[in-house]
């Protein structure tokens, strides 16, 4: 078997996976009508994403290596460096995970873009958005990986645009272009920071530099990548562009962008610090843990209060980005503190819950993508009902709503359980400040989960239960073939990353191996069919949970059947003796979530605006009710607008040198020159 | 083979037992309040006269609706299975542990509280509602009372603390498990439904949580939701029972100590029934808002309990 799997093998793989995208994009753009564009675009997109699962499955399954470097492209920066290693290999498996679904939903969800949004460009960038995003976690030397970042968040944001003619649209697209570009400056800086003098820039030469580097530069460059790479993954409070992009974009596409890309500034934080930097002082996972535990409660907050779909599913991408997060940062300070078992059950919980968090979160987002095309809303404030008329989807958006909420036997459940475990072990450590860190943690974490299942029982209950809120929901209809076998095979997905998270936990504990403060041999993390933790804090068998809840349902179900009555009568719901029941009755989306409102008042700062119009010959008769409530965006207010004042305050100090005289400018050029020539006989003298 | 045989009996007879104790519960609340009272098995009638009759389901309803009393009743039944109420060390304690105990129950409560919603009425909306808040608001006080629990036995699989705590009988008096034990209690009263956060025995549909959740519910899927909810009290008795006290829990399977591990969980039932009917005699029903004050006063004793457990380790 190895032998089969040479070096030509896997080239081979990556060769179809490269022309794959490249086809399809290529075809997107030269197809003839909208029908054939649609396909070309899921064809290639399909070949794509299949051979990057199939790269990843040799290179984490088999060990096969997978390294190229095209010298004549890029020459500047050394060449086009590519390699595929375990860490690499895994986030390639998570795109493949949200990226075959996605595109097979596309085919059904893109055709009523036709006549309306330009089907070739999206398909294109689709494309490319893959390619690129697939390159990033190959890329091995600082060149390749800054360029294949920036064509990623370059395609994303045309992607983000789609829907150009939204009316938030260009607002999220300007967002997420600022932030983007103020993440990969940061990065940027880190990375350059890492050169050696001389002229390569492999990761693996960088990695010799930092042998040279003192510890201060070392957290300098670990901080600047925690923020570059946070504000793409979304962590607090770098996240604000993400619940304003993510629901602009074509809702496959903010599957792949909620579901995948965040994931990748997950990468980037563990590339620097697993693998670049090396192990550091515990304060970097402090920081982590702290930053996670943030993210996590405030994302999931927010989505408890948005009535927006897709809003609500990219706050709630901030939470579980953040409950990675805390696995991450759990993984580094145990590392430092050389737990080590404790350290790979930490990072295995985390890479478990980002992938799990892809599965469910593409689910959600498809979802809500098929209430979109069917009802033209997403407002929950005006959906209801659909259960009834889209089943199908309903069905899976539940299986992802319970999956999210950290509910057996799915996948959430046992990636949150791993996590909570993971924390408990800080027990046994004697360092300062880490017990009081992590029961924070523990606490932040379990409140989180508690009102996650309290968000999304908001998001599938008034969505989709009850009698519809408006006329699009009363006309629903359910969505079409492909759409629903993309969702089908996600709910899929989840109850089978659930169950077979005894074979896939271990995997990834194995897959750690290697990289810095983790070098010996982990104790195994699955005993038969049950997770046994090192350290014995405690086990359960997912599959087992499983069985029992499907034998006990199946048992009373069979129980009551057999034993009792049968009959079944329709009647009105009780309406205290008022007959004739409308949707007006029902509990709202902002009625489900009022109480935890007034609970977190403090945070939230609801205003309320509350106009009632009484009928004039008496006030007893009332003929209308607005009333609009509005909760207080601190980061936009009080960080992001004095930021941005302040910017335009600078600007405005700088156009002073801008005076339009070309005189001026050529002794800009000259003082410039002569500054260089300085520069350059004083380093060389 | 025998162990199996214990831990698969000693379940059944908890599904069995459950109605009784909330029967228990009326009962001693109707004495203490000087009314006569139905007596402790006036629910084992009520469920067979709910399981005799017809089913009515609102017109708005779906499947979810039909298929929640199955999932609730089910999940519950799961979450009976992990609690060790005889004998330790046991089989089933491989399958899953405190944590998954309580995610069980939070399936069950996510699964009533769609339920609420799905018929439309604003009642089920406003209990539904409710339900989850109280819900959210109790896990942490749970996942760091079980944190402080897991701190001085070294594990969160219920069989292990239990028997930890059997080994080193100093530990079951320590600050951490008496605060842990407190901040339990008060989720107990919280998940349950039970005074001071919502009252069972109301008629008036507006003060209620659980109840109003429920109210569409009739016959057999009344029954199962009504039999679940007993199991659910029984479940936290045998957590507060056996976890926090646990003498009287067989460490041998031989007859005779079975008959004492039955005899002292009969035992603890009957006092836990009795504190909570004092109690709720006792207390007047909190306002819903000031419920979350309720909740953080446990969360707190909960963080004292981790941290009077690792000052004490």
């Amino acid at each position: 078997m190895a032998a089969a799997l040479s070096p030509n093998l896997t080239s081979a793989v990556f060769l179809v996976m490269v022309a794959g995208y490249l086809l399809g994009a290529v075809g997107s753009l030269a197809a003839a009508s909208p029908a054939v564009t649609r396909s070309l675009t899921a064809a290639g997109a399909l070949v794509g994403a299949a051979a990057g699962l199939g790269l990843a499955g040799m290179v984490l399954v088999v060990g096969a290596p997978f390294a190229v470097t095209v010298p004549e492209l890029l020459s500047p920066g050394g060449g086009l460096a590519l390699r595929l290693d375990a860490l690499g290999a895994f986030f390639l498996l998570l795109i493949g995970v949200g990226a075959l679904p996605a595109a097979l939903y596309g085919v059904g969800y893109t055709r009523a873009y036709a006549g309306r949004y330009s089907l070739r460009w999206l398909g294109a960038m689709l494309n490319l958005f893959l390619l690129t995003m697939s390159l990033v976690v190959l890329a091995d030397n600082v060149l390749t990986f800054l360029l294949m970042w920036e064509a990623m968040s370059l395609t994303s944001y045309f992607l983000v645009m789609t829907e150009h003619d939204g009316a938030d649209t260009a607002a999220a697209g300007g967002w997420y272009l600022a932030m983007t570009h103020a993440g990969l400056a940061l990065i940027l800086t880190a990375l350059v920071m890492l050169i050696p003098p001389g002229p390569g820039s492999t990761f693996a030469e960088l990695r010799l530099t930092v042998a040279t580097l003192s510890p201060t530069t070392r957290s300098v460059v670990f901080t600047l990548a925690v923020l570059g790479f946070g504000s793409k993954a979304g962590l607090v409070p770098l996240h604000v562009w993400l619940p304003r992009a993510h629901p602009a974009a074509p809702s496959h596409v903010s599957a792949l962008m909620s579901g995948v890309m965040v994931k990748l500034g997950v990468y980037g934080v563990l590339r620097f610090a697993l693998d670049l930097l090396g192990e550091g002082p515990v304060w970097w996972g402090g920081l982590l843990i702290a930053l996670g535990a943030a993210s996590a409660l405030l994302g999931v907050l927010y989505a408890l209060m948005e009535d927006d779909l897709k809003r609500l599913l990219a706050y709630s991408t901030v939470e579980n980005v953040g409950l990675v997060f805390i696995g991450v940062g759990a993984g580094l300070l145990f590392a430092a503190l050389d737990h080590e078992a404790s350290a790979v059950l930490a990072l295995a919980a985390a890479l478990y819950h980002a992938l799990n968090h892809t599965a469910f979160k593409s689910l959600l987002f498809l979802g809500a993508g098929a209430v979109l095309h069917a009802t033209g809303n997403r407002n929950l404030n005006e959906l209801g009902g659909l259960i009834q008329r889209m089943p199908w989807t309903a069905a899976c958006f539940l299986v992802g709503a319970l999956a999210i909420g950290g509910l057996p036997p799915l996948n959430g459940f046992v990636s949150e359980w791993l996590l909570f475990q993971s924390l408990l072990p800080a027990i046994a450590s004697s360092a300062p400040l880490v017990p009081p860190l992590m029961t924070l943690a523990v606490g932040a974490l379990a409140l989180t989960a508690g009102l996650a299942a309290a968000s999304f029982v908001k998001a599938f209950g008034i969505g989709f239960l009850a009698l519809p809120r408006s006329a699009g929901a009363a006309a629903a209809h359910e969505a079409p073939a492909s759409m629903r076998v993309a969702m089908t095979a996600l709910a899929g997905l989840c109850a089978l990353f659930g169950v077979g998270a005894v074979v896939i936990v271990p995997r990834l504990a194995e897959m750690l191996r290697g990289y810095d403060g983790l070098t010996g041999q982990p104790a195994p993390l699955a005993e038969g069919l049950s997770l046994a933790l090192p350290g014995a804090f405690g086990g359960m068998s997912p599959p087992l949970v499983a069985m029992g809840l499907v034998l006990a349902v199946a048992g009373v179900w069979l129980a009551v059947r057999l034993g009792g009555d049968r009959r079944l009568r329709r009647g009105d719901t009780w309406g205290c003796g008022r007959i004739g029941q409308t949707a007006r009755m029902e509990y709202t989306s902002t009625a489900y979530a009022e109480p935890l409102r007034r609970v977190f008042a403090e945070l939230y700062r609801p205003t309320e605006d509350l106009t009632v119009d009484v009928h004039p010959e008496s006030r007893y008769f009332v003929q209308s009710i607005a009333y609009r409530s509005e909760i207080l965006p601190w980061f936009e207010r009080y960080l992001y607008t004095p930021l941005l004042r302040g910017v335009d305050a600078w600007a405005a100090r700088a156009q002073a040198i801008q005076s339009g005289s070309a005189h001026r400018y050529l002794a800009y050029l000259v003082i410039a020159l002569l500054a260089l020539l300085a520069i350059t006989l004083a380093r060389s003298g | 083979m025998v162990a199996w045989a214990v831990d698969a009996v000693q379940g059944l007879v908890a599904l069995v037992l459950a109605p009784g104790v909330v029967g228990l519960v009326r009962w001693l609340k109707a004495r203490l309040q000087s009314r006569r009272g139905a007596p402790p098995w006036q629910p084992y009638r009520e469920l067979r006269k709910l399981f005799a009759k017809e089913v009515v389901v609102s017109t708005n309803a779906s499947w979810l609706f039909r298929i929640a009393p199955y999932v609730v009743f089910a999940s519950t039944t799961a979450a009976t299975f992990l609690v060790p109420f005889l004998a330790v060390p046991r089989p089933l304690d491989a399958v899953g542990d405190l944590l998954v105990l309580v995610y069980l129950l939070l399936l069950a409560t996510v699964f009533l509280a769609l339920a609420g919603l799905d018929p439309g009425s604003a009642f089920g909306g406003m209990g539904s509602s409710r339900e989850m808040t109280v819900a959210a608001l109790a896990e942490p006080t749970i996942a760091l009372a079980i944190f402080a629990l897991a701190l001085s036995a070294g594990s969160t699989n219920l069989g292990q603390i239990v028997a930890r705590t059997l080994a080193d009988p100093a530990t079951a008096l320590s600050p951490g498990h008496l605060l842990a034990f407190a901040a339990l209690f008060v989720v107990m009263l919280a998940e349950n439904g039970r005074l001071p956060v919502d009252n069972p025995a109301t008629h008036l549909e507006l003060t209620m949580i659980h109840e109003a959740m429920v109210l569409e519910y009739s016959g057999r899927y009344l029954a199962l939701v009504e039999w679940a909810a007993a199991l659910k009290l029984l479940v936290f008795f045998s957590l507060l029972g056996n976890l926090f006290v646990p003498w009287g829990v067989a460490v041998a399977l031989t007859p005779g100590a079975l008959a004492v591990a039955a005899g002292s969980v009969v035992v603890k039932f009957v006092l836990l029934a009795v504190g909570i009917a004092v109690f709720e005699t006792r207390v007047a029903k909190l306002r819903l808002f000031r419920v979350p004050e309720l909740l953080s006063v446990s969360f707190v004793l909960a963080l004292l309990a981790v941290t009077s457990s690792f000052l004490a380790r």
